[in-house]
């Protein structure tokens, strides 16, 4: 199955192939990196392949001029740059190693960080936070606040993606129905092909179950939010994968990932916020831990992981998406 | 405990809260959320600081419901409160200013996007000022990069997105040298906190053991966000950054960003690592020539740059080894000297940034600064406002620059062996700086040529074209007063600088 280009110099295949011969240089938007031999000469330069990405085509002068100005005397250096940034490598990478031979030996009793603080963790833990997986209560409840920043950070990178990849079609000009056109290979995708839909059919149900499994069971057992949320995503990606985005639209758009995103944060938010207020000013919170090792114990744990778990799911699925077609 | 106490918890949460609600609101909505988050912070911030100075000493603020070696703990002083004021309103003016262009610059239905990024950045730089954890200064750390990356690239045209792919290396580069860092220093004192961290760490120097290691960390974590503020080898990433992406990014990234790393920098070096264990290692030594060097070349680089805007982010750099020339003197007034300046440069940076905005609209939009050429005349404000800061930067009695300069050079004279190398570069840096920034005045208030001005044609076209103007205007008056008050009123700023470093301690 392929494509018919009927500009073969401008498709991605030659991009590729200029990037991969070092012609291109892609951090200065495909500007030319070997430098035209014969200096001003125009002669040269004008046969030069027209400029890939986005920008609008230069003047071969203004590409030139542009060029000498951004990589003024990189050439000579080329190979003097490439020796000093392995030398540097391996000059951080020998005095990282050297630190490491002083510092005390893994695994020993008494090492420094074999303090009170871990021991309050292992020995309290169960009781102070009603988590039989001390890890779970690490992360949730006695440093919780650091982890809310992770769910930020995984909101952010989402949102950065979105700016990068998402491509609305609102603004209907030329560039972007083209991107959108590119990006959308939808007709590409294996409809109907009925080895992976049926291996789909017995497999993502048994992945959902065993990723609601984690989560729900994160206070109890190795697992929880993050890793429950991831094993949820990739059971998504993998029906996606066999039966195409239609279906998939009929349950997960881009509205459902906002508002249950939206949702997810703003309880773990709303929630810790409380919680973090209550602590400092020395109240009851007032929610009960349960008993340990029952599902519904662990006071907050519980929902702040269902929420981190959903969170996680919706940023995979959303990446694959994004880099799929550039929408949801 | 009274409920002052709790604005530093509140106003990252709240700032955090508005990014998380922006996600689905329009972008009307979420601009006004976010300046409505920014003032409520600013104000807050402005409590905490009021609150500090009444009490005069600093408390700390369990977040849940575990003590300090267990649970994460924020901490707020007078030096904290005085930076997030700052912070806040610096953030709110370049916001406000630069709100125009941002609505141009960015795609229609991605603007709700750069507010989130606007909230997010808030919500970081607050919690890096208040943060008493090294591993939430670290998670703060990556939301502020993150967001940082964002607001570059959201500008999808020219050499932003090139520009974006920089930064996130070498700001990586640098975050992943500060992990490095606060790993090793778990390794040695298990904690994570700074205050039970300092405590081990003064252990530690007074049995003479792990040598090699603390040395390794001292360096590790101050040459890590040296990277992330740009000091002078490191700067690569800065002009491309500040010169392409738009007004309002330019300013929050140079005036707001980098300082937010370096305030890090010297919490953890007094409230961590202990600043006489740091002079004795001599890595200040280390950041004081990388300075005296960023202070040259950074001037060097701006005079020979012809892009005005590459030009002000070349003196960025400059800037930035002004501050860790004070740094590097080890000296308490070096220390005060480089947050003066930290809040100097936060508002003439930003400053410069926008008025320039103002200037390039009235001259055709070009990249050359000698378009500007009467730029002056055809915007008085934005010109008075680029020649506010100019000055300030050259140091013009007054204004904000002179003052930190004579702090600079004040705080030079206790520290016999560093006396000469710091004033020489001051008066040749500050000769340099004026080689640029004048000529740049100059040519602002110089009769344009004929072919000149050709996009510009009446005032009733360009408030058509540039709609907003009116927000820019009330900005970059705010920012010539806050220069001004700085440059004036400086002493009891720089007091206040002096006791918050005290409670450091």
């Amino acid at each position: 199955m392929s494509r018919i280009r009927d500009n073969y110099e401008g498709s991605r295949w030659r991009k590729f192939r200029r990037w991969l011969d070092g012609e291109v240089d892609l951090l200065a938007l495909g500007v030319e990196v070997s430098e035209p031999k014969e200096g001003p000469q125009p002669g040269p330069a004008t046969q030069a392949l027209p400029v890939p990405g986005p920008a609008k085509p230069l003047s071969a002068a203004a590409r030139r001029h542009r060029y000498q100005k951004d990589n003024r005397g990189i050439r000579p250096f080329r190979k003097a740059y490439q020796l000093m940034s392995v030398a540097l490598c391996l000059g951080i990478i020998s005095v990282l190693l050297w630190t490491v031979s002083y510092l005390p030996a893994f695994g020993n009793a008494g090492n420094p960080d074999n303090n009170e603080v871990s021991a309050r963790y292992i020995e309290r833990g169960l009781q102070e936070t009603g988590a039989v997986n001390i890890v779970t209560g690490m992360i949730l409840d006695y440093r919780a606040f650091d982890t809310f920043g992770e769910s930020c950070v995984l909101f952010i990178a989402s949102c950065c993606v979105l700016v990068l990849l998402r491509i609305d079609a609102t603004d209907g000009d030329k560039r972007s129905r083209k991107r959108l056109e590119e990006a959308n290979d939808r007709l590409f995708e294996p409809k109907d092909d009925i080895i992976l839909q049926k291996c789909a059919c017995v497999m993502v149900p048994l992945i959902l179950m065993f990723g609601i499994y984690i989560v729900l069971n994160g206070h109890l057992s190795p697992g929880g939010g993050f890793s429950g949320g991831a094993v949820l995503g990739s059971g998504l990606i993998f029906y996606l994968n066999a039966f195409g985005f239609e279906k998939t639209g009929r349950f997960f758009t881009e509205r459902i990932y906002r508002r249950v995103t939206l949702c997810a944060l703003t309880f773990y938010c709303l929630a810790k916020s409380y919680s973090f207020y209550t602590g400092a000013n020395h109240l009851h919170s007032g929610i009960p831990l349960g008993v340990p090792g029952a599902i519904l114990s662990s006071g907050l744990i519980l929902p702040l992981n269902i929420c981190v778990g959903l969170v996680v799911a919706c940023t995979m699925y959303a990446f694959y998406t994004l880099f799929r077609k550039g929408g949801m | 405990m009274s409920f002052v106490q709790n604005f530093p918890f509140f106003s990252i949460i709240i700032a955090m809260f508005s990014g998380i609600v922006s996600s689905v609101l329009d972008k009307k909505k979420a601009r006004d959320l976010s300046l409505a988050a920014i003032v409520v912070t600013t104000a807050m911030s402005v409590a905490v600081l009021r609150f500090c100075l009444m009490t005069g000493q600093s408390y700390t603020y369990m977040m849940g419901h575990f003590p300090a070696p267990w649970g994460n703990e924020i901490r707020a002083g007078v030096l904290e409160g005085l930076t997030a004021v700052l912070f806040g309103l610096v953030m709110l003016l370049a916001v406000v200013g630069g709100m125009s262009h941002t609505a141009r610059d960015v795609e229609e239905t991605k603007q709700n996007l750069f507010y989130i990024m606007i909230d997010l950045m808030l919500s970081s730089l607050l919690a890096l000022i208040y943060t008493n954890d090294l591993f939430t200064a670290y998670v703060f750390v990556e939301i502020n990069t993150i967001a940082g990356c964002g607001l570059i690239m959201i500008r999808q045209v020219g050499r932003s997105l090139s520009a974006a792919i920089r930064y996130m290396i070498m700001s990586q580069l640098g975050s992943g040298l500060f992990l490095i860092g606060l790993s090793l220093l778990y390794d040695v004192t298990g904690h994570l906190l700074m205050s039970p961290a300092k405590d081990a760490v003064a252990q530690i120097e007074a049995a003479g053991i792990y040598e090699v290691p603390m040395l390794v960390i001292v360096a590790v974590i101050s040459v890590g966000l040296a990277i992330k503020s740009g000091l002078y080898p490191f700067h690569y990433w800065i002009p491309d950054t500040y010169g392409y992406a738009t007004p309002t990014a330019s300013a929050i990234l140079s005036g707001l960003v980098s300082k937010g790393y370096i305030f890090l920098l010297i919490k953890i070096f007094y409230r961590v690592l202990g600043r006489e264990n740091v002079v004795a290692s001599h890595i200040v030594n280390v950041l004081f020539v990388f300075g005296l060097a960023g202070m040259m070349m950074g001037s060097v680089h701006a005079i020979l740059e012809k892009d005005t805007r590459r030009m002000i982010a070349f003196s960025s750099v400059a800037q930035i080894g002004y501050i860790y020339m004070g740094i590097g003197l080890g000296t308490q007034a070096g220390m005060v000297a480089a947050l003066f300046h930290i809040f100097t440069h936060s508002a003439t940076k930003a400053l410069l940034f926008i008025s320039a905005v103002g200037l390039y609209e009235v001259s055709g939009d070009k990249k050359d600064f000698r378009s500007l050429r009467g730029a002056g005349y055809r915007n008085p404000l934005a010109g008075i406002g680029f020649s506010v800061g100019s000055l300030s930067m050259v140091g013009f009695p007054m204004l904000a620059g002179f003052i930190s300069k004579l702090l600079f050079a004040t705080s030079a004279l206790q520290s016999p062996s560093k006396i000469l190398p710091t004033v020489i570069a001051l008066a040749v840096s500050t000769t340099l700086n004026a080689v640029y920034f004048l000529r740049l005045v100059i040519t602002l208030y110089s009769i344009p040529g004929k072919d000149q001005a050709v996009g510009w044609k009446t005032k009733s076209s360009r408030e058509v074209l540039w709609p907003g103007w009116v927000g820019r205007k009330l900005a970059i008056l705010c920012f010539i007063i806050l220069n001004l008050a700085l440059g004036l009123f400086s002493q009891p700023i720089v007091e206040a600088i002096g006791s918050g470093l005290a409670m450091f301690e």
